[in-house]
């Protein structure tokens, strides 16, 4: 009797279909949801309405377009390749999906002596999954690009691989300090990892600081704040992924007429876009599960108990929809070289710096108690969060050299300088 | 027959038929993606195994890495919708042959002798040994920082000969005169249906 | 075991794949089809397109060089994984050992830098 067919012959395969069926369909809610929300709060922050005709405040807007592209004519250029060209979408789509069944959204509940936990499957590869669900999202741009036989798609689908590749890097070496330091490469050891509070600091212990001390006991025990900087690259490289602003060259609509999916409509388009929300959807969750506690929060009332960590987990996420949101109307869209610059000289050094930094500081020593340790780590990553601060804040030289103006030229002269600067 | 091998047995199928599939496709694109297909159904079968963390390795470096670089070599020549049939490489077909016929050679005895190689007599007992820990990570990471340290150190300095190798040549690469394409446009025409 | 931990994975996989596909077939009955000449045309912004011309792209091989480093580093970070899932056990050997592999690897790195590999505009 193999193991598959134990799982199938268990009470365990209606839970699982149960978990997949509602974790699927929550998804497709969300989407409508962060496509309103979007469009909701870009509108507000230019100061216009935003869509307010069907439903309450316009939340079934998206309802309505969904519908509206489900009646569009399908068309295929002539030529696309016609097998490549329906699968590019469905690619698109469906790693997004994947992707979320490692991410726990809530504790778990007891129904009828079976425990449920709220997360599709805990793998004990989480990590590795989320990253290959990832890597394999690249095809749908890549085929979609190659597939409709046009200028434009293949030379934005090869872009947008380009880009998307070079960020997957960074991704991946992002997420190596927190299984550094939880020695797991499971989700839901992670949030295990970060339940509680910071608590038992005794650097000041004895000083006038022992109020400090006490402070800690409150804050909460989140990776946020010894891995800041493995989050900031997390979530620079998560938004590239995503293909979303600053980092939306794929949808360049400006300069390749949309890039890899111009040649899509209907509800082909539409399926990419299901993609591209749900993947902003799973990389909000995921910084939430790895930084910020996941699930984990205080249980307010008794009531329900395992309503409270659901709750939590969705307050944190929609916090981390919203930053992508606001970042999408505040940030023009990167140039393609200084991409490319950003992915390969400063994201993967230092992400890099960061492994060993994270390694060297977490080594364990014979001979030396916990305690101590604990402080000097703190130490050292509050040193450091001091001195990122102090370089940030005093900014580049070169930026602050003091120039005089030039005095407007007559237009004779700018002429002429215009024609010698470009033979 | 239990599931598990009927899942096996599935996965097989879908590997070698992926497989025969390439041979067969005449499309450079459509090749890529069977190969994918026959990467996928590969890490399937690790599954099966008990090898998760492989698994996975086989999705992001085979399928997610390595057929990108494909699918960008495919599109970088474009050479899609059309098949080359003159070979500049002189008698690759009996070496191709020969190296097969090796490569059958291996694979036959690594199957029949491997694990009695790799454990140095003890066979089944060490391989569950290694597999008993949950995605067998810290088994590998236990093998790979231990008993394997050279291999994995020395696998950087492949690397780096890899990236030496790849610098050399592009850095070399200049722009190509122009309309030296003996491509003959207009060849394909698929049908359409209007 | 936890092999069934994957049966979870394999119905969302099978339920999305559906959705994905089902939407696309369904809508391509539902909806109106009728393809002219004019409709099934690339795209270019309204300039009639050449016939075959997306056949002889070819592109900067700058995208084979991006491609062959994303699969070294995408290695190297494989490698980082179990290797942090063992550090406790490995702690400062392990330190050592990844020290000199990340080492080797940033020197690579270095060079690559030094002769204008990662830069895009020439």
């Amino acid at each position: 009797m193999g193991a598959i067919a134990d799982f199938l012959g268990g009470p365990d395969v209606v839970i699982a279909i149960v978990k997949v069926v509602v974790a699927f369909a929550a998804l497709l809610v969300a989407t409508l949801l962060t496509i309103w929300f979007e469009r909701k709060v870009i509108a507000d922050m230019q100061a216009r309405i935003g869509p307010n005709r069907w439903g309450p405040f316009g939340v079934l807007q998206t309802v309505a377009d969904g519908i509206k592209l489900f009646f569009k004519e399908d068309v295929r250029p002539r030529y696309a390749d016609r097998w490549t060209y329906g699968l590019a979408p469905v690619m698109a789509a469906v790693p997004s999906f994947l992707a979320f069944a490692v991410i726990p959204f809530g504790d778990h509940v007891t129904v009828g002596g079976e425990r449920v936990d709220f997360i599709v499957s805990d793998l004990n590869i989480g990590v590795l999954f989320f990253l290959a669900a990832g890597s394999i999202g690249v095809y749908g741009v890549v085929l979609a690009g190659w597939a409709s036989g046009s200028k434009y798609p293949l030379l934005g689908g090869i872009r947008s691989s380009a880009q998307l590749i070079s960020y997957e890097i960074a991704l991946g070496l992002s997420l190596v300090p927190i299984v550094l330091v939880t020695n797991s490469l499971s989700t839901v050891d992670i949030v295990a990892a970060q339940a509680g509070s910071v608590g038992n600091v005794d650097l000041f212990d004895g000083t006038f600081l022992q109020g400090v001390s006490e402070l800690f006991e409150v804050i909460p025990n989140w990776y946020i704040w010894s891995q800041w900087p493995a989050f900031l690259l997390f979530m620079i490289a998560g938004i590239a992924e995503t293909n979303r602003a600053p980092f939306d060259l794929p949808e360049a609509e400006t300069e390749l007429i949309a890039g890899f999916h111009t040649e899509y409509s209907g509800i082909r388009f539409a399926l990419f876009f299901l993609g591209e929300y749900i993947h902003v959807v799973v990389i909000s969750a995921m910084a939430v599960t790895l930084f910020f506690g996941g699930w984990n929060g205080p249980i307010v009332d008794e009531f329900l108990p395992w309503i409270w960590p659901v709750g939590w987990f969705l307050v944190k996420t929609i916090a981390f929809v919203y930053l992508f949101i606001w970042l999408r109307a505040t940030l023009p869209r990167l140039r393609y070289d200084r991409l490319m610059w950003l992915g390969w000289k400063r994201l993967i050094p230092a992400s890099l710096l960061w492994i060993m930094v994270t390694a060297v500081v977490n080594v364990n020593p014979e001979g030396v108690d916990e305690q101590t340790l604990r402080s000097i780590r703190l130490a050292v990553f509050g040193a450091l969060f001091l001195l990122v601060l102090f370089v940030v804040a005093k900014g580049d030289p070169r930026l602050k050299q003091v120039v005089t103006p030039e005095r407007p030229r007559s237009r004779r002269a700018q002429k002429q300088g215009v024609k010698s600067g470009s033979s | 027959m239990s599931l598990d091998v009927i899942v096996f047995g599935a996965m097989f199928v879908m590997t070698l038929g992926a497989g025969l599939a390439m041979l067969f496709a005449r499309n450079a694109v459509h090749v890529a993606l069977l190969l994918v297909l026959s990467q996928i159904g590969l890490a399937v079968a690790f599954l099966l195994q008990g090898a998760f963390f492989v698994a996975a390795i086989q999705i992001i470096i085979y399928a997610g890495a390595i057929m990108v670089l494909f699918l960008f070599v495919i599109m970088l020549l474009g050479v899609d919708r059309r098949e080359v049939l003159d070979e500049p490489l002189r008698g690759q077909r009996p070496l191709a042959l020969g190296l097969g016929v090796l490569l059958t050679a291996q694979v036959l005895y690594i199957a029949w002798r491997g694990v009695d190689l790799a454990f140095a007599g003890t066979g089944e007992a060490a391989i569950q040994e290694v597999n008993s820990d949950p995605g067998n990570v810290l088994g590998i990471a236990r093998v790979l920082f231990g008993r394997y340290l050279l291999p994995f150190e020395v696998t950087s300095v492949l690397l780096i000969v890899a990236v030496v190798g790849v610098m050399v040549l592009t850095r070399r690469m200049y722009p190509a005169a122009p309309n030296v394409d003996t491509d003959i446009p207009g060849t394909e025409a698929e049908e359409v249906a209007v | 075991m936890s092999l069934p931990a994957y049966l979870p994975i394999l119905f969302l996989l099978v339920l999305s794949t559906l959705f994905a596909v089902a939407s696309i077939w369904v809508s391509s009955k539902l909806g109106p089809r009728k393809w002219t000449v004019a409709k099934l045309q690339p795209y270019e912004s309204g300039i009639v397109p050449e016939e075959g011309v997306a056949e002889n792209e070819r592109f900067p091989v700058k995208f084979y060089l991006v491609a062959m480093l994303f699969i070294i580093f995408d290695i190297e970070t494989v490698f980082l994984y179990p290797w942090a899932v063992a550090y406790e056990e490995l702690a400062l050997f392990g330190l050592i050992e990844m020290g000199v592999f990340v080492g080797l690897l940033v020197a690579v790195y270095v060079y690559v830098w030094k002769r204008g590999g990662l830069e895009w505009a020439e």
